[in-house]
């Protein structure tokens, strides 16, 4: 199979203009006869599903939260891009797509890249409408902030709480749209099994978390915004019941799955402790702004870091990369930390972090400056871990944040499945091998708002409104019974282990082979070490209760069986990709000062993987062209 | 530290709950409070026994998901935090812990100590936005929002929709969520054409719902995690008297 990824013809900067005028349109009249099915409530689909409807589409919509404005969308911290350039410091849709390229490592699609840099600022404009707070200027204008070594100020921001302000907008809109009919909201519903019908995405098959019910849902297209992955490796800073059983269904059924082994380390995270721990706190990355990393130059150096004098600290990024010092980007300081503390040199009880210094800042500022810039993050910090950041150094570590890889997807945002479009981080599409900051955010929306919206009538047009099927049809009996029958199977196994044991079992095989970096006999060890711990799932599991009840371990076992199956499949692409590129590193590949070393001639391409009945998966390529860019090593010394 | 739990356990909404007493043993003071009951519920399944259900998501304190009654205080002792965020070195050795799901009439039990606050989405959907179709938009710096106005909006806009605030309050209202969205929007220029209407709609749904009305306890504030002021209710009550005022119907 050959994948087309529909790229228009033309100029870079006039594709998107072109396209939508070459796109079919679907009449007016006609709309509401067409339903929709949305399969999350963050930012992608929550923005999808209300602007959809404003459309005139008939909209379902499904999360498994109790309420569409907790997707994890939410949390997300730091702030949103745009290319508004009201600071007029030199940014422009063209900056906006060359840094989100480059950050990328060159491995996602130009033309997917700039129509997101261009979209960018209608959808400041479209939140600022729904009455988002951003910072504003003493005069009343938007404030602007660099954020992640970015060199021009960009980023719009809602104190630390982006995410959350962004998402109560999409989800103010979703619910103007439940109040006026369009909209059919369905909250703590599980999407379990996708229904094709002659080949193409038809319906959904989900368990209605309350009562334990399998209900079906059929429509004229189906689109999944359900999130990433990073929580295959149990502890992450994703929320808890992030999971990756709605785009893994899908994949079982024909839509092929791209760079899974794209993983984001965030450096500046709260370091774990023990084992009962249940997710990782991020702090935003602003903290390297001022903070400066280190940790002591002897191994087991048991003093205070307060006694441990300047010479016998190595600072070690402003050692190793003199130009931007402690502002190197994530996955460079992430890996840098995990060095340190392979050689020994970690810090703490378990040795798994490094120091984040502010002693000099606080010394340069006065603690008054450092507290405006940084006191709800200091609070947060000292509230967790019991320790005053303004007298010691802060001990910080790397951990899971974001997922590049997802669903394959074309220009039109359709997977390989005719009829199944996928949104937001559920799909690969815009940030090659590493995510810059506060693009997550931006890619969402740019999705939600303005991409599918326009794309998803060019499908339609194509279809008639009297294609969609009964939910009697023999593909929703056969599509309920896998459902029900995998269901039968967790509670049937009745073995001694909890799905949590087992979910916390996977996380570390994941962590240690297939974490910061990769190489060929650790991946190989994993994929094995993964098979037996699968082996060992289905004989052991216990979940307690029935499936016709509310039951969280039920919906838990359900999510680890498939991450169970997932994790291999993050292994093998993992293994296959023979260079070091952005987030994904492989010891084998790097330069003799131990930095990532692409590999340009071969691996300039999109991995997609094809599911297999009872085999190995395919690996298909796409080959990525950069006819507007040229491909450069990243350097930051 | 081992600890004493005296638990809500409901099967459903229709069936009756009572308390069950579990022992939680080895906890260290690190663990956050839902990790402690993490580990409750492992022992329970390994032998056999219904897990204790609990709503919670993101446990850094964004989401709103989490909930709980402890001891008698929404979201447990420390002011200004989650559940989530809640950590075990709060407790002692030996200590006895009542935990309950925030009782309302408007937030019916689902299970043992998960709740039904889908009324919350409900008051959303009755006004609680900006009618701004996709596309529409003006140039976001087309409308300048003075600062001092921008920073309340935003202070009001943090509420979490958790529900803290309806568990705390003796008449279980929800005028400091209602206050928080309305005063978000009445304090935007962009939000000013739909101001009277929604504020009605609002309190209307409110009380359909069955959330009782504000007597100034401030247990509301007290127990928000977001720390949302009480001066947006007395805001929501001057909306809500204006509107009544100058509203045509």
């Amino acid at each position: 199979m050959i994948l087309d990824s529909h790229v228009p013809d033309g100029p870079l900067s006039e594709k998107w203009e072109k396209h939508k005028f070459d796109l079919k349109l679907v009449n007016p009249a006609n709309k509401r006869k067409y339903t929709v099915i949305v399969v999350g409530t963050g930012l992608a689909g929550g923005a999808a599903a209300a602007s959809l409807s404003e459309l005139g589409y008939d909209v379902l919509n499904f999360c498994i939260q109790d309420s569409p404005r907790r997707a994890h969308s939410i949390a997300a911290q730091g702030g949103i891009n745009a290319a508004k350039n009201y600071p007029n410091d030199g940014d422009s849709a063209h900056r906006l797509f060359y840094d989100t390229i480059k950050g990328g490592d060159y491995r996602s699609r130009e033309a997917n890249v700039h129509r997101l840099a261009e979209v960018s600022n209608n959808i400041i404009d479209q939140c600022v409408a729904q009455g988002v707070p951003f910072a504003r200027e003493y005069g009343g204008n938007l404030a602007n902030r660099s954020f992640g070594g970015a060199q021009v100020s960009r980023t719009f921001y809602a104190r630390g709480q982006t995410g959350q302000q962004l998402l109560l907008g999409a989800y103010g809109a979703l619910m103007k749209q439940v109040d006026a009919g369009k909209v059919k909201m369905m909250p703590r519903r599980e999407m379990l099994e996708l229904v094709l019908v002659d080949g193409k995405a038809k319906g959904i098959v989900v368990r209605n978390l309350v009562t334990g019910e399998i209900e079906r849902y059929s429509g004229h297209a189906v689109v999944i915004a359900t999130g990433g992955y990073g929580n295959v490796f149990y502890l992450s800073t994703n929320a808890a019941n992030s999971n990756v059983t709605a785009s893994y269904r899908a994949y079982k059924r024909g839509a092929f799955f791209a760079n899974p082994c794209y993983t984001q380390i965030h450096p500046t995270c709260i370091p774990v402790k023990g084992d009962l721990q249940s997710k990782l706190t991020l702090m935003s990355e602003s903290l390297r702004n001022d903070g400066r990393v280190w940790v002591p130059k002897k191994s087991g150096d048991a003093r205070s870091p307060n006694d441990i004098p300047d010479d016998e600290r190595d600072y070690y990024l402003e050692r190793r990369y003199p130009a931007f010092g402690n502002l190197v980007p994530r996955d460079v300081a992430s890996r840098a930390a995990k060095k340190a503390c392979d050689e020994g040199l970690g810090v703490g009880e378990t040795k798994l972090a490094v120091y984040l210094d502010f002693r000099d800042a606080i010394k340069r500022e006065g603690e008054a400056a450092i507290r405006a810039k940084y006191g709800n993050l200091f609070d947060m910090y000292e509230h967790i871990t019991d320790e005053n950041p303004y007298k010691v150094p802060m001990r910080i570590f790397p951990a899971v944040h974001y997922t590049m890889g997802g669903l394959w997807v074309d220009y039109n945002l359709m997977s390989t499945i005719p009829g199944l479009f996928v949104l937001g981080e559920a799909n690969f599409s815009d940030h090659g091998a590493n995510r810059l900051g506060a693009s997550a955010l931006m890619q969402g929306l740019a999705d939600g708002y303005f991409v599918l919206p326009a794309t998803i009538g060019g499908y339609l047009s194509s279809v008639s409104h009297k294609d969609r099927p009964e939910t009697t049809v023999a593909e929703f009996d056969a599509a309920e019974k896998a459902a029900s029958d995998r269901i039968e199977k967790l509670l049937g196994v009745n073995g001694t282990r909890t799905a949590v044991s087992f979910h916390r079992a996977l996380g570390k095989i994941m962590w240690e082979h297939c974490g910061m970096a990769r190489n060929m006999e650790g991946l190989a060890r994993a994929i094995s070490e993964i098979a037996a711990l699968r082996e060992e799932f289905w004989k052991d599991l216990k979940v307690v209760g029935g499936a016709d009840e509310f039951s969280q371990g039920l919906e838990r076992a359900g999510r680890v069986a498939d991450f169970m199956e997932f994790a291999e499949l993050m292994c093998r692409d993992a293994l296959e990709r023979e260079e070091s590129c952005g987030g994904h590193f492989r010891d084998e590949h790097q330069t003799e000062d131990n930095e990532a070393k692409r590999d340009d001639e071969e691996f300039a391409h999109v991995a997609a993987w094809e599911y297999k009945e009872g085999a190995d998966p395919v690996r298909h390529k796409e080959e990525l062209n950069f006819e507007n860019v040229k491909l450069t090593q990243r350097s930051y010394k | 530290m081992n600890l004493t739990l005296r638990v809500w356990r409901q099967k459903d909404a229709s069936s009756e709950g009572q308390f069950e007493t579990y022992e939680a043993q080895d906890i260290s003071p690190d663990q956050s409070f839902l990790e402690m009951l993490d580990a409750v519920n492992e022992d329970l399944i390994v032998a056999g026994k219904a897990p204790i259900a609990f709503d919670h998501d993101c446990r850094e304190g964004i989401c709103g998901t989490c909930s709980l009654v402890i001891d008698g205080r929404a979201h447990g002792p420390d002011s200004g935090k989650t559940t989530c965020s809640l950590h075990m070195r709060r407790f002692s050795d030996g200590d006895n812990i009542v935990i309950e799901p925030f009782r309302a009439k408007a937030f019916p039990v689902v299970r043992d100590l998960v709740t039904d606050r889908s009324s919350f989405d409900r008051i959303i959907q009755s006004g609680g936005y900006i009618s701004v179709k996709t596309g529409s938009a003006v140039e976001a710096n087309a409308m300048p929002v003075p600062k001092e106005n921008s920073d309340l909006a935003m202070d009001a806009a943090a509420c979490i929709g958790c529900g803290a605030c309806v568990a705390a309050c003796p008449n279980a209202s929800a005028m400091l969520f209602i206050g928080a969205k309305v005063s978000q929007m009445a304090l935007l220029p962009q939000g000013q054409p739909e101001r009277e209407q929604r504020v009605l709609k609002m309190v209307d749904t409110h009380d359909a719902e069955g959330f009782g009305n504000c007597t100034n306890e401030y247990e509301c504030m007290k127990a928000c995690p977001k720390e949302i002021d009480v001066a947006n209710i007395a805001r929501l009550n001057r909306e809500y008297l204006k509107a009544t005022i100058t509203t045509r119907d």
